[in-house]
């Protein structure tokens, strides 16, 4: 071999060598510094929110970081939050903070993916007390308190005012039980059918009983379908006194009240049957659109969070709305019902900064950050007490509804429960085979009965080999 | 060896270890590794537990599992025939002289370069049940067409009717053995006085056969795999479940269950059917390939 040929070879195999160690490196290596140059602490803090959604939680960290001289919050902007926050965790190298959704914290905190707060919480002399009390039972599982809230939801009735002024109704008089919500749902809903030959658009309350039978006849507008938009299909049972899971380790789908909240929601399909309902389905554009169905007028009542607003205001501002409870089946025993959910933060296990992340998050649930936060997202305050200016300058007119809901006993919250990923998908495939008529109620609940309880068993099941050793290791972080 | 062979073995080595080194690290030992967390509980953030063969037997009892392999093989089954003649059939007309031969070519070869999320958006409007394009095409047949997304029948039929959409990959290569066969056969085949059929059959088919063996291995490779335009048309598999394919619902047990262990399990169970299957092709054909080499 020549000497030439050689070195080349040598000089391949160095670049290479060093091209390697880099790309390990890279893997390993922490970020350099998390310090600034004048010996400010860093905090990764991500987040999910975009938009003015992002804006308003910027300009919270802009007015902490001006605050103080110690900490500098740095806020980036992930999509897919919960999925990278889990593999950055797995990897050890996860933000100080992040922005998750409360249903993520069972999975996360079983396998210690969190840090436990009850300790930070009791130095910072924060408690139950300071929290509308749902919000503050959403962060904590199995003793242990896991994150704090950001911006909290609840759910609520909206209707159209025009258009139950349209089918002669009282349109500031919305539906007080779920039988007039099915009443007044017929009295709106309008149709076309063929008489002589002619088609005719009438109310579906005109039809003659034959044709209701035959199904002929062509949705035009619906006062109401549960259906639509399809997002509630795990909890339609709350409204009529059903629960998902009692609280410890058997899962409750085929409850009597879950049946009696499915076969009511059947009802729908055999009313205005199944291809006119898919038909008139397949019209519908996308949720953030001017063509959703009820900002376009199609639908006359939905199911919709407090984040609604923003839609109207940004889709159809011309929209004459309103907003109510959605009756319970007794509204006299579960009066204001409604689903809770909640964006919290936490602190990834693993994080380097803990106190300085926690520093944040105290000054998040802050009234003054709180409402300024919830205000620029135009939802309400997660803390017990709300300043009478923030509902004063709040753009949303029900606010108030959406707030009292929230404080309402009969607020329920999604399980905590570290299936829940599962079990909302197993409740969408029983709810379309119910709606499309392809399983009764019990058929399709007790589907999910045996198979959520399955997979809840295995989950358990490994839950039990690690909890004394789990429990432990949190109560060591105390 | 000598000491020559070995400096230049290991010359050799050096040269190609780039490869090597990835190899190793990004394919030999995932792979090595889903064997072992196939046996585990594994959740992707605590260590895996060894459980031996659960996940394989969860598997057995498991019925939506049996479900998206049904109905992936029914998806295999329906499109790879479909697709294999459709391709070959367009190629044969791109092979004639006509007009415009080149533009054609490129017409039916474009819609394999649309981005697969675009294509399935696009897909999403043609097939929508009330203002479809589709639909609206089937009404001047006098037909009214189905739902075709959310009924429960008809999704299936959706996602093989957009695959044959896509059949310019393996047209380009027919077209290129196409091009392949010896002039010279057609010739004297002529002067024997065979017909256009005959000349397909007896000269055409078995001179492309090595390429037409390739499109079908590729074709159950690919089709058992599918995974982009049903995770974006129907995201969890739509109505009860009936456009849920393998892949879909191995992903959905892997990044959205956290059960990682059980998502293994089922891609070694996919690669074994795929094997099995490939194998079976294999000896199915082998007395029908030619070889120009053999």
């Amino acid at each position: 071999m020549s000497t030439k040929y050689r070195q080349t070879c040598f000089a391949y195999l160095a670049v290479f060598a060093v091209a390697v160690s880099l790309l390990f490196a890279a893997g390993c290596v922490r970020a350099p510094s998390d310090r600034t140059p004048d010996g400010r602490v860093i905090v990764e803090y991500w987040e999910k929110w975009t938009g003015f959604e992002g804006d308003a939680m910027q300009s919270v960290v802009d007015d902490f970081n001006r605050s103080q001289d110690k900490i500098l919050v740095k806020k980036l902007t992930v999509s897919n939050i919960d999925h990278k926050m889990l593999l950055a965790t797995a990897g050890g190298n996860p933000p100080d903070l992040a922005g998750l959704w409360s249903h993520n914290i069972p999975v996360y905190a079983e396998k210690g993916a969190l840090t436990p707060l009850n300790s930070l919480l009791e130095e910072a002399g924060i408690t139950r007390e300071n929290y509308i009390p749902v919000f503050w039972d959403l962060c904590k599982l199995r003793g242990f308190m896991w994150a704090l809230p950001t911006t909290p939801a609840s759910v609520a009735l909206h209707w159209n005012k025009k258009m139950f002024r349209d089918a002669g109704l009282d349109p500031e008089r919305p539906p007080r039980s779920i039988e007039e919500i099915d009443r007044m749902g017929e009295q709106i809903t309008l149709v076309e059918v063929k008489r002589n030959g002619k088609k005719e658009r009438i109310r579906f309350t005109q039809l003659t009983p034959a044709e209701r039978e035959s199904y002929s006849f062509d949705i035009i507008t619906l006062g109401y379908t549960p259906s639509e938009p399809g997002w509630w299909n795990a909890v339609w049972g709350y409204w009529f006194g059903g629960r998902l899971w009692d609280e410890d380790r058997t899962i409750t789908a085929d409850s009597p009240e879950n049946i009696a909240a499915f076969t009511w929601f059947q009802s729908y399909t055999k009313k205005y049957g199944l291809n006119n309902l898919r038909k008139f389905g397949a019209a519908f554009g996308n949720f953030a659109s001017p063509q959703n169905p009820f900002l376009a007028g199609q639908v006359a009542m939905v199911v919709q969070g407090v984040w609604m607003y923003n839609f109207i205001d940004k889709y159809a501002p011309e929209l004459e709305w309103a907003v109510a409870p959605f009756p319970s089946v007794d509204p006299k025993r579960w009066p204001d019902v409604t689903m809770v959910e909640c964006d919290v933060l936490v602190i990834p296990r693993g994080a380097r900064h803990v106190r300085e992340a926690f520093e944040f998050m105290k000054y998040v649930n802050t009234q003054p950050a709180m409402e300024k936060l919830n205000l620029g997202q135009r939802k309400f305050s997660a803390l017990a007490v709300t300043s009478d200016d923030f509902i004063r300058s709040h753009p949303n007119r029900y606010i108030e509804t959406f707030l009292a809901l929230a404080r309402s006993p009969n607020a329920i919250p999604v399980p905590r429960i570290s299936v829940y990923n599962e079990y909302v998908d197993e409740m969408t495939v029983a709810a379309d085979r119910i709606f499309n008529l392809l399983a009764t109620p019990e058929e399709a609940l007790a589907d999910v009965q045996a198979r959520m309880q399955w997979k809840f068993d295995r989950v358990l099941r490994r839950w039990d080999l690690i909890k004394d050793e789990r429990l432990q290791e949190w109560s060591a972080v105390q | 060896m000598t000491r020559r062979e070995w400096r230049e073995f290991f010359t050799g080595i050096g040269f190609i270890s780039p490869w090597i080194v990835g190899f190793l690290a990004f394919v030999l030992y995932p792979v090595g590794a889903s064997i072992y967390y196939s046996f585990c509980d594994y959740d992707v953030l605590t260590r895996p537990v060894w459980i031996g063969t659960l996940n394989y037997q969860d598997m057995f009892t498991d019925e939506v599992f049996w479900k998206s392999l049904r109905n992936t093989l029914y998806f295999a089954a329906v499109s790879l025939p479909f697709g294999l003649v459709l391709a070959l059939l367009v190629a044969v007309l791109l092979n004639q002289k006509v007009k415009m031969r080149p533009g054609f070519r490129t017409i039916y070869f474009l819609p394999s370069l649309v981005p697969v999320v675009a294509s399935a958006m696009i897909w999403l409007w043609i097939l929508n049940g009330r203002f479809g394009l589709l639909n609206y095409a089937l009404s001047f047949l006098g037909v009214e067409g189905p739902n075709w997304l959310s009924d429960e029948n008809w999704t299936k039929p959706s996602i093989i009717l957009m695959s044959l959409w896509g059949v310019g990959g393996s047209m380009v290569i027919y077209l290129a053995a196409l091009q392949d066969v010896p002039r010279e056969l057609y010739e004297s085949a002529e002067i024997d006085g065979a017909s256009s059929w005959t000349k397909f059959r007896h000269i055409t088919i078995p001179m492309i056969s090595p390429v037409l063996y390739f499109n079908l291995i590729m074709g159950i490779i690919g089709s058992l795999q599918v995974f982009a335009q049903p995770f974006i048309m129907f995201g969890g598999g739509g109505t009860n479940r009936s456009a849920l394919f393998y892949a879909v619902y191995l992903y959905q047990n892997a990044f959205q269950y956290n059960q990682m262990g059980y998502a293994c399990a089922m891609a070694w169970v996919l690669f074994i059917i795929i094997l099995f299957l490939t194998w079976l092709a294999t000896k199915g054909t082998r007395k029908h390939i030619y070889y120009a080499g053999e």
